[in-house]
């Protein structure tokens, strides 16, 4: 299969289209999330509204971007692993996942109390800044190997 | 006569410039990709309210209302980071299939969001024609989509 994708003409730009078009749609929905947290955006809809309706979608995206990453990674795993910004990408990506847990574990437990305030917790927008700030790096990263990957 | 325009235009000490120093392509590409991002997320969530998907407790007009609007800020920046792009490597974009593809795109994408736009200054209008607004919806996602995979494509040519 690796060898497949990898000497297919077709194949690679494909999966890599599918992984183009499921990232645009994660960091899109993130960043509408995120900048609800931080209140500078849709700050007329509750937090959990927001959370409800527009993160399954970013899970669903997210799902599509692994899967297709996988395959491409998998087409020639170990010139991927020698690029220092796919391990820059993968590295931000685990930071995504622990800023992620500690919103949903944490902050996200009391949003009750200010789940239609404009202005929210410090460590809700935290979170929201963080999120932002790595998915922008997980962006300049994956557009960065192709510049860089053998 | 075209491809001339490209050769004289990458010879201007501008397009040289963003040739060279390494970083000014990879960087303006990402703002490129970090806008279209905002962009297909936000006409995503409209375009499936106009296909009736999503969000039917509310009105077709408070999606427009509420979803349009990030396109217009955002296009100016893709219009400047696309165009920086061509000046930095003009026969690979201007000469190019998928790029003319996506541009004709592009156009016809924003022409029909701003009759969505316009058209919903009535705000019962698309509540009221179901099947256009679907139409229009349907279209739209297509497009979009259309749009980044040609985008992505260009690379390939």
């Amino acid at each position: 299969m690796a060898a497949a994708i990898r000497t297919s003409t077709w194949l690679f730009p494909t999966i890599e289209t599918v992984h183009v078009l499921a990232i645009t749609m994660v960091v899109g929905t993130v960043a509408m999330f995120d900048l609800r947290l931080l209140g500078l955006a849709s700050r007329d809809r509750s937090i959990t509204e927001m959370h409800r309706e527009i993160l399954p979608w970013t899970w669903a995206s997210f799902a599509c971007a692994v899967v297709a990453g996988f395959l491409m990674f998998s087409s020639d795993a170990t010139k991927y692993y020698e690029d220092i910004p796919f391990r820059l990408k993968m590295l931000t990506l685990l930071l995504v996942g622990i800023n992620t847990a500690i919103f949903e574990f944490g902050a996200f437990r009391g949003v009750a109390r200010w789940d239609r305030e404009k202005n929210t917790p410090l460590a809700a927008k935290l979170a929201g800044g963080i999120s932002l700030a790595l998915w922008i790096l997980v962006v300049g990263f994956g557009r960065w190997i192709g510049f860089t990957k053998q | 006569m075209l491809q001339n325009f490209c050769n004289w235009l990458s010879n201007t000490p501008v397009s040289l410039k963003i040739q060279t120093v390494l970083w000014i392509i990879p960087a303006v590409q990402t703002i490129h990709i970090l806008c279209i991002s905002i962009v297909i997320s936000t006409m995503a969530m409209l375009d499936l309210r106009l296909l009736g998907l999503t969000g039917r407790t509310q009105p077709i007009s408070r999606a427009v209302g509420r979803w349009v609007p990030w396109v217009f800020w955002t296009l100016p920046i893709m219009l400047l980071t696309g165009i920086v792009l061509i000046i930095g490597e003009p026969t690979r974009e201007l000469m190019n299939p998928y790029f003319r593809a996506k541009m004709v795109m592009v156009l016809v994408v924003f022409l029909i969001t701003l009759l969505v736009y316009m058209r919903n200054k009535d705000a019962a209008y698309w509540d009221k024609r179901a099947i256009a607004a679907k139409f229009a919806g349907l279209v739209s996602l297509l497009l979009w989509v259309g749009i980044i995979t040609a985008g992505r494509w260009i690379a390939y040519y």
